[in-house]
């Protein structure tokens, strides 16, 4: 939409209403999309100006103190969380992978990686806290304890359809000339998936990967009783084990000003650690190496 | 893709169904790719398992709670545990009501958002916004919720409630004492926490829209925004629709924001400017306190309404983008 052609209304009445209308409501959709810029600099502006006071050495070394304690930091936390993401993802990203193998690569169009993919949606669009619901229910009532596993488990449901899909979008982006190709030099089926179309896929899915960490990076409430909460060091996979989501949580619902701040940092810190995973996740795809 | 190729990949899609699996497995699969072939269906068989695990598992645990109080459990409204008297009304109420402030506040917002970003954004502006979004998306709900307790509950205590009560208050939505915690809270931080949803898929309908629609509405005289309320709207309406029933789903079932700003009181009132309480909201707060096998099942069994609820609203909104072919992804 050039000036000429506004130039070209000309002056009547009608159309210099329509000209008003027009500039009003692009406006206002600008600042539909201004708006949003709002409560995310609300949201960090608060991150960094109360968190980032409260981070210092102990805050990464030490235990959380007990109440009235000034001082104390979220050690356990941050190795408990590193604990419980990776054994999800250790589960949930070769699953992932490999489901969208069959969805994608052996079984295209059949009427079964039609269902596995609606079955993948439906896990998606599953609130968190059911699935904290089934992995209390699978595991920590046929083991009678509340475990790092249990937790595991919760985000390994929760992560492998983000896997899945994500993968399957980037399988979709390698050109059905490769395999071809391939197939008619006589490698075979698996031959052609695991030197020619996973390779040709890696950064992306490398990407869809860490996006899927980023998802499951924060949660809160599939952990709430499953993994629970410890104010010990635990590295002991089938006991409950402290994650940083969930003695945010704690921090942030308690009455205590000192635990407020705490919050804030820990809110903080795992906000960086999203976006750097989220980052990263954009990094791999830079330098696309699928035509 | 050219047919050639399609027909080496598609191989079992294009045998007739009996002999599907043979053809693939015995005479195009040789001996490593029948193992990959078996491992990558085990990986999907799984993936099934798993949702008809959650299916199963919700129905077996909440089975003692749907015998003993049947269908009479979802329109009581009286909630105590220690006398074993639960009514899922109140929880039933604050989800609804909570999400849909969310959705009303959200959705103009988004598709306004979504427009902005694919028909008129300086290129500049574009990256920004589109920056601002995702970064909104990927901020953890405790996150939200530690910001709705210590800021915006104050906020809406001191400057909006007042406000509203001061010129709405004839109303009985915005009666009664507002301590910053209520249904008011709750929407907001949940309208914040599904814009960036909204605007995510509103944006992929948007650039479905096709480009000489657009151009012959411009050539025609149209000024941008008749192209957009006349053309591109009517034309992806009925994706964004689908979009906005997504999020639904989303505010449904999103937990620990809810949990932190709505208050947590199981009861029904008519101000959104009261607390209330949520379904995922007393699962998260009472799961673990839950003294009694059936105090238990009856959480689970709200889970399970929770969880049908958000299946329901999923499919709702997959048909609708299965309706509008084009958009439709899958």
């Amino acid at each position: 939409m050039s000036r000429k052609t506004r130039i070209a209304y000309g002056g009547s009445a009608h159309i210099s209403r329509r000209r008003l209308y027009n500039a009003v409501w692009l406006v206002v959709m600008g600042l539909c999309a201004l708006a949003l810029i709002a409560p995310l600099a609300g949201i960090l502006g608060y991150l960094i100006y109360k968190g980032f006071s409260s981070i210092n050495i102990a805050f990464f070394t030490e235990l959380p103190a007990p109440v009235g304690e000034p001082g104390g930091g979220v050690a356990n936390a941050i190795v408990g969380s590193l604990m419980v993401i990776s054994m999800g993802a250790i589960a949930a990203i070769p699953l992932g992978i490999m489901t969208s193998v069959y969805v994608h690569e052996f079984a295209r169009g059949s009427r079964l990686a039609t269902i596995i993919r609606f079955v993948c949606d439906m896990l998606n669009a599953t609130p968190s806290i059911i699935l904290g619901i089934f992995a209390y229910s699978v595991v920590v009532l046929s083991t009678g304890q509340f475990s790092a596993i249990a937790g595991s488990f919760a985000l390994f449901v929760m992560m492998t359809p983000v896997v899945v899909r994500g993968t399957e979008e980037i399988l979709r982006t390698v050109p059905d000339s490769i395999r071809a190709a391939s197939l008619a030099l006589g490698a075979s089926r698996w031959q052609t998936i695991w030197k020619v179309v996973l390779p040709a896929a890696r950064r992306g899915i490398t990407t869809a990967a860490c996006l899927s960490l980023a998802r499951i990076g924060g949660e809160t409430a599939p952990l709430l009783f499953t993994a629970l909460g410890n104010d010990f060091w635990n590295f002991d996979p089938t006991r409950a084990t402290n994650t940083l989501p969930v003695q945010i949580f704690k921090f942030a619902s308690s009455p205590y000003p000192d635990w407020h701040r705490q919050a804030w940092a820990a809110a903080l810190l795992l906000v960086l650690g999203i976006s750097i995973t989220n980052a990263v996740a954009r990094f791999a795809t830079r330098t696309k190496t699928v035509a | 893709m050219t047919p050639a190729s399609s027909e080496i990949i598609n191989v079992e899609s294009r045998t007739p169904r009996v002999r599907r699996f043979k053809a693939v497995a015995s005479t195009i699969l040789r001996r490593n790719d029948r193992i990959a072939f078996s491992i990558s269906l085990g990986s999907g068989l799984l993936t099934i398992a798993l949702l008809a695990g959650i299916l199963y598992q919700l129905i077996f645990l909440s089975l003692p709670a749907i015998q003993r109080y049947g269908l009479g459990f979802l329109i009581s409204s009286e909630w105590d545990p220690v006398h074993k008297k639960f009514g899922a009304l109140p929880f039933i109420y604050g989800t609804l009501v909570s999400s849909a402030i969310a959705l009303l506040i959200a959705t103009p917002f988004g598709i306004g958002t979504a427009l902005y970003l694919t028909e008129l954004a300086p290129r500049k502006l574009r990256g920004i916004i589109a920056f601002v979004v995702d970064m909104l998306a990927a901020i953890p709900s405790v996150v939200y919720g530690l910001w709705g307790i210590f800021v915006l509950a104050p906020f809406i205590q001191e400057s909006i409630a007042p406000i509203l009560q001061k010129y709405l208050g004839f109303l009985p939505l915005f009666q009664g004492r507002c301590d910053g915690v209520s249904m008011l809270t709750a929407g907001l931080i949940l309208a914040i926490m599904v814009v960036p949803f909204i605007t995510a898929i509103a944006r992929e309908v948007l650039l479905t829209a096709p480009g000489e629609l657009k151009a012959a509405s411009l050539a025609l005289g149209a000024t941008e925004w008749e192209t957009i309320w006349k053309v591109i709207l009517p034309y992806s309406r009925v994706g964004i629709g689908a979009g906005v029933v997504l999020a639904l789903g989303r505010a449904l079932g999103e937990t620990m924001a809810v949990t932190m700003v709505i208050g947590n009181m199981p009861e029904i009132s008519a101000s959104i400017l009261r607390p209330g309480h949520s379904m995922a909201a007393v699962i998260a707060n009472e799961f673990r306190e839950a003294d009694s096998a059936i105090y238990l099942s009856v959480l689970v069994e709200i889970g399970l309404v929770l969880f049908a609820v958000a299946l329901v609203i999923n499919l709702a909104a997959r048909l609708l983008l299965w309706r509008m072919r084009g958009v439709a992804k899958n």
